[in-house]
């Protein structure tokens, strides 16, 4: 639980440890999934040539959150890794957002608005909107 | 090369990269790219793409470790992210139009300004510009065995440029830019060393996680790449991490300048096809 400084507000630094622990568990989870998905990756195609020199893009299926959570159930190794890789670019959002909600707790409403054109900006990008 | 041997071979250099990159301060992406393309003839725009992924990985894996020292200030890098957010998408969008030798010279040129970067340490004076950051409450404090030191940063619309051209570059190259960073953070704005390198490490992962749904749509981010990347880079900035000894970085940091500074020339000789 998020510890409260004297005037019975999040302080910063309480913030900063909560967030901590939250971004632990999500490098570790993001570190199983990729090992995990590489292991039966590897196991799958060890002997084929690789073929990064001429640039095709990835696949359909590994292009978007929701078609890599399709294939990652279907215990897919590729998309396994790829979902590691979603949960791994979610920690430093998820940062934002812990900060969001340490200013809307301070009442300091400039830094929630500066915390929320962050997250929209994010947001653009996650969604693969590029200009 | 069949697909193990190159998997462990890119793994192996990762780590190498990772340690490097934790030790001298300027991240991984730097070493991984050049390796990539140079070396084993990885066309760049998956270079880069797996590059990405391990900068956000370091910095979440570092971030995990500093956080609890309250040493981040939350203010200076909300703020300053806006700018280099918003640099990222800029800078991925025209990633995802330029020819991949393009890319590659710039990558290269940037190489080579970031090795001066490191090796002129000239700071702008700890005196005035400090007005905006009062009103924009940016000043913070941080512990020290004698109780807590307070500071106030400098030249805050400096820094906020600097940051957006360095997430622009983050963007473009898929690299945390961590050498632009420390230009806007610890020479233009003064912050003091710890606050600038834990804040710092805060908004490269911000910044790269605003072009990897970007990267990830245009199919720069490809699995079997991208695995040994991460995992390499991630061990070995947590080793280089816990060996930061600073009476060797001085030394340290030359010498890893100077291995840059080939890597960037590789890189444009390579992307001009000379």
């Amino acid at each position: 639980m998020i510890r409260r400084s004297d005037q019975g507000r999040w302080s910063d630094r309480a913030v900063e440890a909560t967030m901590g622990t939250v971004l632990r568990y999500g490098v570790v989870l993001a570190a199983v999934l990729v090992a995990a998905g590489g292991v039966a990756y590897l196991f799958e195609r060890w002997d084929h040539a690789t073929h990064y020199s001429v640039f095709a893009g990835s696949p359909e299926s590994l292009t978007t959150p929701a078609a890599i959570l399709r294939g990652a159930l279907a215990l897919d190794p590729a998309s396994l890794i790829a979902l590691g890789l979603v949960v791994l670019v979610l920690t430093p959002v998820a940062r934002v957002v812990f900060a969001l909600l340490a200013f809307v707790e301070q009442r300091d409403r400039l830094y929630v608005i500066f915390s929320l054109i962050v997250l929209s900006v994010l947001f653009i990008g996650l969604t693969g909107h590029s200009l | 090369m069949n697909v193990l041997i190159f998997t462990l071979v890119v793994f192996a250099g990762s780590l190498f990269a990772g340690f490097l990159g934790s030790l001298t301060g300027l991240g991984g992406g730097v070493v991984i790219v050049p390796l990539l393309t140079v070396a084993l003839g990885v066309d760049i725009r998956y270079a880069i793409g797996a590059s990405l992924v391990s900068v956000i990985a370091t910095s979440s894996g570092a971030a995990a470790a500093y956080l609890k020292e309250g040493f981040t200030n939350m203010r200076v890098g909300i703020f300053l992210e806006v700018a280099t957010t918003s640099g990222a998408i800029l800078g991925a969008s025209v990633a995802t139009r330029l020819p991949g030798p393009a890319i590659e010279v710039v990558f290269g040129v940037v190489l080579l300004v970031s090795v001066y970067l490191t090796l002129s340490l000239r700071k702008l004076p700890a005196v005035g510009g400090e007005g905006l950051a009062r009103r924009l409450r940016l000043n913070g404090s941080y512990p020290t065995p004698n109780g807590d030191v307070s500071y106030t940063p400098r030249r805050v619309p400096l820094g906020f440029g600097i940051m957006a051209g360095a997430g622009a570059l983050s963007g473009l190259l898929g690299i945390g830019s961590g050498a632009v960073k420390v230009l806007a953070l610890d020479q233009a704005m003064r912050l003091p060393f710890k606050v600038s390198t834990t804040t710092s490490n805060f908004m490269i992962g911000v910044t790269a996680a605003a072009s990897a749904g970007i990267y990830l749509r245009r199919g720069f981010i490809t699995p079997g790449l991208a695995m040994p990347v991460m995992l390499g880079v991630l061990a070995g900035s947590l080793i280089g991490a816990r060996l930061l000894i600073s009476a060797r970085a001085r030394l340290l940091r030359l010498v890893f300048a100077v291995a840059i500074f080939a890597l960037g020339v590789e890189m444009i000789v390579a992307g001009l096809h000379l």
